[in-house]
C-alpha cells in the first residue's frame, strides 16, 4: 500500500478500505482503494488490471477482419459502436466507399445501442442508490432492443455486425416494423423513468450538488460523453467530427453546466430522447441497394497511421492503427472513454460520503472491460 | 398439580408457541415480500416450489440451516456468535406483548407500551456487536450507521406513540384498544394523530432498517453492512429479526392508531357497529397489519436510499421538532376535550 497513515489533530486516524475487486457497485472487477476519515472520502485510488486481456496486443496477431470481433469485448454495452469505429478506421485506410444503405443501418444500430446502454445504465443507477425496482424497469426496455438485435445480427450482446465495407447481413424483414413499435412503446416508457427516479425527492437530494466536476477538470482529464457534457465540455464526436449519417440528421448536443451527479444523470436521459429522434429520421428512409461494399478477402492496409473516433454510449472512443503494409496491424491503440472518465473519479468523490462515491461512479457509467481492455 | 408446575408448563407452551409463531411469521413475510416486490417489478416472483411458490421460503430456510455454521477467522468468536441471538431476543420478548384479538396475548402489562419501547432498544445491541465483532470495516461502518440511526429514530417513534397515550390515558395495550371502541384514534384525534401516525411509520421503517433507510446494510455501498461476515443460520437470524421487527412495528402502529383488533366503529351508529362486530377481531388485526406491511414494502421497493447525514437531518431537524410540537398540541386537545 502506498498510503502512510495520517493522524488527525484530534487523535483519530484515517483508514483505508478496499472497494472491490468484488463489490456490488463497481460493476465488474474494478478495485478502488478508499482512504476514509469516518464516512468522508479523502482519496480514491483505482487499481486496474483485473480483467486485462491484452486486446491491443492480440490485435497485432490477428488480421483486420478478426480484430473487429475483439472490440465487442471491450465496452460490451456499446459493441456496435466499437465495431463501427474499427471499420471506419480500416475503410479510411482502404479508401472504400461504403454503400449508403450500410451507412444508414450502422447509424440506426449505433443509436439503438446507445438507448439500450442508457436504459441499462438507468436501471443500475437506481440500484446503486438503493431503488432496486428501476433495475427491472431498465432491463425491460433493454430487452426489447436486444431482441431486435438478435433478429438481425444473431447475437444479443457481442453483435459483431459491422465488417469492413458495410454490415455483415441485410436487415431482418421485421426490423423496421419492430423498431418503430419499440420507439412508440419506449416514448411512453421514458416518462416513467422520470416519475420513478428523476422527480423523486430522495433521488434529487442524493444527486444534486454531489460529485461536482468542473468544465476545466473535465477537459484536463479528458472526460467525454454524457459525463463530460454534463460539465459543459462540448465533446460530442457526432456533432464536432461527424461520421456516417450524423451530418445529415438533426439532433441536439446535450449540454449542462452544473457538472454534478444529477446533470450527468439528466444528460443521459436527454440523450435517449435525442437518439429516438435520430432513429425516427432514418428508419423510414433506409435506401435500397447493397449492404456491403466489395473488399478483398485479405485486407492489407497501406503503410501509415489511421485514426478514427466515434461517440460511444460512454464517450469518445478512438481507434489508432499503425500499419506497415502487412495483413496485421503493426500496432493498435484504443482510446477508451471509460479509462479517462474513471481517472477523474478522485476529483469528484473527494470530500463526499461513501454513498456519494457510489452515486458518482454510477453516473460515470463504467464498464470495466472497457477500462482494462 | 402444584402451582409451580402449572406455571412451568404454561411458560413452556407459550414459549414454544411464540417460537413457532415467529418462524411462521418469518417464512410468510419473506414470501410476501418477494411476491410484493415481484408485483412492483413486473415479475411473477417465486412460483416453482409448491403451489404459487409458497414452499420457496421453506426450502431457503432449510438450505440455510443445513449450511456449515462458519465463524469468521479473525473475529471475536464469542461476541460474533452471540450477536445473532441478541438480535432475536428483542423480537421474541416484544411478540408476547402484542394483542392479536380480545384476550389473545401472552402478557398484558400495565406499562406495556413503555416495556415494548424499552425492549426493542436491545435490538441495536445485536447490530453493534455483530459489526464490531466481525472485524470487518464494512461491518463496522454499517453498525455505526445503524447505531446512529436506530437510536435517533426511537425518539420520534416514542413521541409519536405518546400522543395516543395522552389521548387514551393508559400505557396498557388492552386499555388503549378499549378506548377506541367509539372509533379509532386516527379518526378521532384530528390532524395531530395523523401526523403522529406518519411520523411513527417513517421512524418505524427506519428502526427496522428497511428501505429507504436500509443504509446499515446498504448493498451497493457496504456489500451487506453489519452482517457481511455472517452466513448460514446466523445470517438467517438477522434476516428473520428484520422481518419480525417489521411485524412488531406494524402491529404497534395498528394497535395504537388503528384500533388493533377493534372493528371499525363509528360512535352512535349502533346498527353499523353491530354489523362490523360480525367480522372476528383476529381478522381485523391481521387485515390492518397486512395493509401496513404492504405499505412499508411499497416504500422499500420504490424509494432510493437516503444518505447517512440526510437520515440524521430528517430525524433531528424535522421529525423530532414536529413530534414535540405535536405532542404539546395533542395534550392541549385532550385537556380541552376537543377530540371526537
Amino acid at each position: 500500500m502506498s498510503q502512510d497513515i495520517i493522524m488527525n489533530p484530534d487523535g483519530t486516524q484515517e483508514y483505508f478500505i478496499n472497494m472491490g475487486p468484488q463489490h456490488p457497485s463497481t460493476h465488474g472487477v474494478l478495485r478502488l482503494v478508499l482512504t476514509l476519515d469516518g464516512e468522508i472520502i479523502e482519496k480514491v485510488e483505482p487499481h486496474l488490471g483485473y480483467i486485462h486481456r491484452s486486446i491491443e496486443k492480440m490485435c497485432e496477431k490477428d488480421n483486420y477482419r478478426q480484430i473487429i470481433h475483439l472490440t465487442d469485448r471491450m465496452d460490451y454495452l456499446s459493441a456496435h459502436m466499437n465495431n463501427h469505429a474499427v471499420c471506419l478506421a480500416i475503410e479510411n485506410g482502404l479508401s472504400v466507399e461504403v454503400p449508403e444503405r450500410a451507412v444508414v443501418i450502422r447509424t440506426i444500430m449505433d443509436e439503438l445501442t446507445r438507448i439500450s446502454s442508457h436504459t441499462l445504465w438507468w436501471g443500475v443507477m437506481g440500484m446503486d442508490l438503493g431503488a432496486i425496482t428501476s433495475f427491472l424497469y431498465g432491463f425491460r426496455d433493454h430487452e426489447h432492443i436486444t431482441e431486435i438485435f438478435e433478429e438481425t445480427c444473431g447475437a444479443r450482446l457481442t453483435m459483431n455486425y459491422n465488417v469492413p465495407g458495410g454490415v455483415m447481413f441485410d436487415l431482418h424483414p421485421d426490423f423496421v416494423k419492430k423498431t418503430k413499435a419499440f420507439l412508440a412503446d419506449f416514448k411512453t416508457k421514458l416518462p416513467e423513468y422520470d416519475t420513478l427516479l428523476s422527480n423523486n425527492v430522495i433521488f434529487l437530494e442524493r444527486t444534486k450538488g454531489v460529485g461536482i466536476l468542473t468544465k476545466e477538470m473535465a477537459i484536463s482529464y479528458g472526460v467525454t460523453g454524457p459525463a463530460g457534457r454534463a460539465s459543459g465540455f462540448a465533446s460530442d464526436v457526432r456533432k464536432h467530427e461527424p461520421y456516417s449519417k450524423y451530418p445529415n440528421v438533426d439532433f441536439k448536443e446535450i449540454l449542462y453546466t452544473e457538472g454534478d451527479t444529477f446533470s450527468r444523470y439528466k444528460a443521459r436521459i436527454d440523450e435517449m430522447w435525442e437518439s429516438i429522434k435520430i432513429i425516427e429520421q432514418l428508419i423510414d428512409v433506409i435506401p435500397e441497394g447493397d449492404f456491403v461494399a466489395k473488399t478483398r478477402n485479405v485486407i492489407k492496409l497501406p503503410k501509415g497511421e489511421f485514426y478514427q473516433k466515434v461517440e460511444t454510449a460512454r464517450g469518445e472512443l478512438g481507434v489508432f492503427i499503425v500499419s506497415d503494409g502487412k495483413m496485421q496491424p503493426y500496432r493498435m491503440k484504443f482510446r477508451s472513454p471509460g479509462f479517462s472518465n474513471l481517472s477523474a473519479l478522485n476529483e469528484m468523490a473527494k470530500g463526499g460520503k461513501i454513498a456519494d462515491l457510489v452515486a458518482t461512479m454510477s453516473t460515470l457509467d463504467l464498464v470495466v472491460p472497457d477500462i482494462d481492455r | 398439580m402444584p402451582e409451580a408446575l402449572v406455571i412451568t408448563i404454561e411458560w413452556i407452551t407459550m414459549g414454544t408457541l411464540a417460537i413457532l409463531f415467529v418462524a411462521l411469521l418469518g417464512l410468510s413475510l419473506v414470501y410476501g415480500e418477494r411476491k410484493v416486490a415481484a408485483w412492483f417489478q413486473q415479475r411473477i416472483g417465486p412460483n416453482r416450489v409448491g403451489p404459487q411458490g409458497i414452499l420457496q421460503t421453506v426450502a431457503d430456510i432449510t438450505k440455510l440451516i443445513m449450511k456449515e455454521p462458519l465463524t469468521a477467522g479473525r473475529s471475536d468468536h464469542f461476541l460474533y456468535n452471540l450477536a445473532p441471538f441478541i438480535m432475536m431476543l428483542a423480537p421474541f420478548i416484544v411478540i408476547s406483548m402484542i394483542p392479536y384479538a380480545k384476550g389473545l396475548h401472552i402478557l398484558d402489562m400495565d406499562v406495556g407500551v413503555f416495556f415494548v419501547t424499552a425492549v426493542s432498544g436491545v435490538g441495536v445491541l445485536g447490530v453493534l456487536l455483530s459489526g464490531w465483532a466481525s472485524n470487518n470495516k464494512y461491518s463496522l461502518i454499517g453498525a455505526m450507521r445503524s447505531g446512529a440511526q436506530i437510536v435517533s429514530y426511537e425518539l420520534s417513534a416514542g413521541l409519536a406513540i405518546l400522543t395516543v397515550i395522552v389521548l387514551s390515558g393508559s400505557l396498557q395495550f388492552s386499555e388503549i384498544i378499549e378506548s377506541q371502541r367509539e372509533g379509532w384514534w386516527i379518526f378521532r384525534g384530528h390532524i395531530p394523530v395523523w401526523i403522529a401516525f406518519l411520523v411513527f411509520l417513517i421512524s418505524g421503517t427506519a428502526e427496522t432498517n428497511r428501505g429507504p433507510f436500509d443504509l446499515a446494510e446498504a448493498e451497493s455501498e457496504l456489500t451487506a453492512g453489519f452482517h457481511t461476515e455472517y452466513s448460514g443460520i446466523k445470517f438467517a437470524f438477522f434476516f428473520l429479526a428484520e422481518y419480525v421487527n417489521l411485524f412488531i412495528i406494524v402491529s404497534i402502529a395498528a394497535t395504537v392508531f388503528l384500533g388493533g383488533w377493534m372493528p371499525f366503529h363509528i360512535g352512535g351508529l349502533d346498527g353499523f357497529n353491530a354489523v362490523m362486530d360480525y367480522i372476528p377481531p383476529i381478522f381485523w388485526f391481521l387485515g390492518k397489519v397486512t395493509f401496513l406491511i404492504i405499505l412499508i414494502m411499497w416504500f422499500k421497493w420504490t424509494f432510493p436510499r437516503l444518505r447517512i447525514d440526510q437520515i440524521l437531518t430528517l430525524e433531528w431537524k424535522y421529525l423530532l421538532p414536529i413530534s414535540l410540537v405535536n405532542l404539546v398540541l395533542v395534550a392541549f386537545i385532550t385537556l380541552m376535550g376537543w377530540y371526537f
